[in-house]
């Protein structure tokens, strides 16, 4: 055996690969085979190492060197310089206005960071069953089930104070002590990895970057209600996290870890992966029971809870796959260092993606209760180009938005609620001063109208009205009353949908409603968009003066509506405009710019045509 | 065909959904047919109109014929805020296609899906299964060229 002297960790990380990290892979093992140092080099795909944006990333140990947006052609320098020479790369590190930032510890994108779930992705081999295990792997697993009762072991998650990771944030105990209290021949634990918010990735990461202490998180369930099989429910999106799923099942069955009799106890469990296939709602769990069934995704009323009828009528436990990620480390290091981190409702720590307009979008942890400030401006680095934060979406379509007030408002499920947004299952999408509210909550309910399962009226029929509303507001036939029907229509849906996306589905029209009234009422009165982003209401319009008559913006135009020349400059046939926004970016002088409202010519050929429909 | 596929599994109605992938991912135009329904129905001994209930639920289904390559641009709000809507012109105009239809030598099909959870490198579409991420209009030129000689 050869002695290596380097650990080199490529992310291969959704975000990573789909940036090109398996061809750097790939190149990596041809350059160290052809300088003959391939037995020196010990070189690991991990999961997720966080930073997206920075992708494809990659860290080098032993000195923990972080290079940052990698590519193919570096890959011969990142060898014959630092692995050959020791002479780290300088140009592929992190910098910022001061200095150069070799070592992944001072990454300013990690500094707040506290790693619970994700402690391991980025870290390890999530192929590899023994670098789990070197890390404390399946220790829990065997402690329990040697050491504790099934009892003993649901006290211990209640005083650490978990909660579920998936939306709502009920407690993972309560769920537990009902399935373990009611007597039954079969009970069921399934894990919820059907992450459909737009805008969340954690699930995705974290059963692609560590899918053995998802397994093992489950396993510490089953034990603790006493159900003898699991399933996983995976959206069919993620293929490399069922595969990564099915590897860890087939790995620990071979172990031993799974089967009859584990750890030489009484405890025997089995596992299975099932799929989804494109339905937002299963990740309802009475929709994903159903779904499991080999039926449609429709929710069901509650109750009966899945914890009295669940999966083939049995009591079943459904946990989100974070919710699962925590346990390990909450057996291993003990409910009072879990519950130490937090705020006294909401303790542990939270997996938020960050993603939008913010410098630093990707995956990232943090302790309950860090201000929105720190969490979009230390971690996240600030927005991007130079813009001002204007909201950040908590909860995806479920949630609310929030503004620059808010930021110093701590992050955990109370607080948030309180001011109309939620945590739901952490995704943060940052907006900025460019950003129309009204037609972000209209892309929101869009989104719910799309993913409605049709069951229930108040969701499938009411969110389709407000969604016609939204449509009127924002090209310019808007009326006076919309936005008490906005109200009326949000707080009906709220009240009356049988499941969890109709009753959250009018969060994002209720709290824009709330903090940007004004923009609504821009649109309404003004037929204006005040950020010029929705396209009915804004309106393209050449300076003369700036204008050097170039003749660029006409060459550009995909629908010929400027037309010009040299002397007279150009100017915008109006009615024809589609606004696609070419000619503004490639005018050399800057002459073009974005006006609120519609063009009078524009509102005359309205006009005029409306006439001709009466005539 | 069909049959062999069906007889992977036991013949339970909990894997119906598992089945009517594999049948959809084998066939070359992607796609489940009428018969296929019907060889699922018989297997699993259930009504026709609960597998095709079902079929038509799920979004990744398809009762339509397709492409060989499917693209499933996402057009959740993380990728749309980051410019989702110019990506999905480019691809329109490059394929000559609209969303839901197939290119006439049945290279590609344009289709656009719910979030892909690759937000931190919005916009990004699906080409099969793999991922392509931080999209500009030029990209997706290539990546289309790409596979389109790939196809040749």
């Amino acid at each position: 055996m050869s002695l290596k002297r380097i650990d080199l960790l490529i992310c291969c990380g959704s975000g990573c690969v789909s940036a090109g990290a398996l061809k750097i892979k790939e190149r990596f093992h041809a350059v160290l085979a052809e300088k003959g140092i391939a037995n020196e080099v010990n070189l690991i795909e991990t999961g997720c190492m966080g930073p997206c944006d920075y992708g494809p990333v990659m860290v080098i140990y032993p000195e923990g060197i972080f290079y940052k947006h990698v590519s193919v052609d570096d890959v011969e320098e990142i060898v014959s310089e630092h692995f050959v020479k020791g002479r780290p790369v300088q140009r592929l590190m992190l910098q910022d206005e001061e200095k150069v930032i070799s070592a992944k510890k001072e990454v300013p994108f990690y500094q707040k960071q506290v790693k619970v779930a994700l402690a391991n992705c980025g870290y390890i081999d999530p192929e590899s069953m023994d670098e789990y295990i070197a890390t404390g792997g399946y220790e829990a697993l065997g402690t329990v089930l040697t050491q504790m009762t099934p009892l003993e072991a649901i006290e211990l998650v209640k005083a650490s104070g978990l909660r579920g990771r998936g939306g709502g944030g009920f407690p993972t105990h309560i769920k537990w002590k009902l399935v373990h209290d009611v007597q039954a021949d079969q009970k069921y634990i399934i894990c919820n990895g059907d992450e459909g918010d737009p805008g969340a990735f954690m699930d995705r990461s974290l059963l692609e970057g560590d899918p053995h202490r998802i397994l093992e998180g489950m396993m510490l369930g089953a034990y603790a209600i006493g159900a003898s099989q699991g399933f996983f429910y995976i959206r069919a999106e993620y293929p490399l996290a069922i595969k990564r799923i099915k590897q860890a099942i087939a790995q620990a069955r071979e172990a031993g870890l799974m089967g009859e009799h584990i750890f030489g106890s009484d405890f025997s469990f089995e596992a299975e992966v099932r799929t989804g296939a494109g339905a937002f709602v299963c990740g309802e769990e009475t929709a994903l029971i159903h779904s499991l069934e080999g039926e449609r995704g429709n929710p069901s009323p509650k109750p009966p809870y899945p914890a009295v009828k669940g999966l083939w009528d049995k009591p079943s436990v459904v946990n989100n796959v974070e919710t699962m990620a925590n346990l390990p480390t909450i057996f291993l290091k003990g409910a009072d260092w879990f519950a130490s981190m937090g705020t006294p409702t909401s303790k542990g720590t939270k997996v938020f993606a960050l993603t939008g307009d913010i410098k630093n979008t990707g995956l990232v942890e943090v302790p309950m209760g860090i201000t929105l400030r720190e969490l979009i401006f230390d971690v996240g680095g600030g927005m991007t180009g130079g813009h001002k934060f204007k909201a950040v979406q908590l909860g995806g379509p479920s949630g609310g938005c929030l503004t620059q007030e808010h930021l110093d408002v701590p992050v955990d499920y109370e607080s948030l609620k309180e001011r109309g947004a939620m945590m739901g299952s952490g995704g943060v999408i940052v907006m900025n001063d460019q950003k129309c509210m009204v037609n972000v909550a209209k892309f929101f309910v869009e989104f719910c109208v799309d993913e409605s399962c049709g069951k229930c009226p108040p969701c499938r029929i009411g969110l389709k009205q407000m969604y016609n509303i939204l449509d009127r507001i924002t090209t310019g036939k808007g009326k006076e009353s919309d936005i008490d029907e906005l109200l009326r229509l949000g707080e009906t849906i709220s009240k009356l949908s049988l499941c969890g996306l109709g009753q959250t589905a009018p969060n994002p029209v209720l709290s824009t409603l709330r903090y940007f009234r004004d923009e609504y009422e821009a649109h309404i009165r003004d037929k204006a968009c005040p950020n010029k982003v929705c396209t009915d209401l804004f309106h393209f319009n050449i300076d003369k003066d700036r204008c050097i008559g170039c003749s660029l913006c006409a060459r550009k135009c995909p629908v010929s509506c400027i037309s010009g020349s040299r002397e007279e400059k150009y100017t915008i046939h109006q009615v024809d405009c589609i606004k696609c926004g070419n000619c503004q970016d490639v005018c050399p002088v800057k002459a073009i710019d974005r006006i609120p409202g519609m063009h009078a010519e524009v509102i005359q050929h309205v006009a005029s045509l409306a006439q001709t429909e009466e005539d | 065909m069909y049959k062999e596929i069906c007889a992977k599994y036991t013949p339970d109605k909990d894997n119906l959904i598992q089945i009517l992938h594999e049948i959809q991912d084998t066939h070359p135009q992607h796609y489940i047919s009428e018969e296929a329904v019907q060889a699922v129905a018989e297997y699993l001994n259930l009504p026709p109109n609960h597998i095709y209930g079902v079929l038509t639920f799920y979004t990744m289904y398809s009762t339509k014929p397709r492409g060989g390559n499917i693209i499933r641009l996402c057009e959740s709000p993380p990728c749309y805020i980051k410019g989702s809507e110019n990506i999905l012109r480019k691809l329109q105009i490059l394929l000559g296609v609209e969303t839901g239809e197939t290119t006439k030598d049945g290279v590609f099909t344009l289709e656009l899906c719910a979030c892909l959870g690759v937000c931190g490198n919005a916009p990004v579409m699906m080409i099969n299964n793999d991922v392509y991420g931080d999209l500009t209009e030029e990209r997706v030129e290539e990546i289309i060229a790409r596979i389109r000689r790939g196809n040749q």
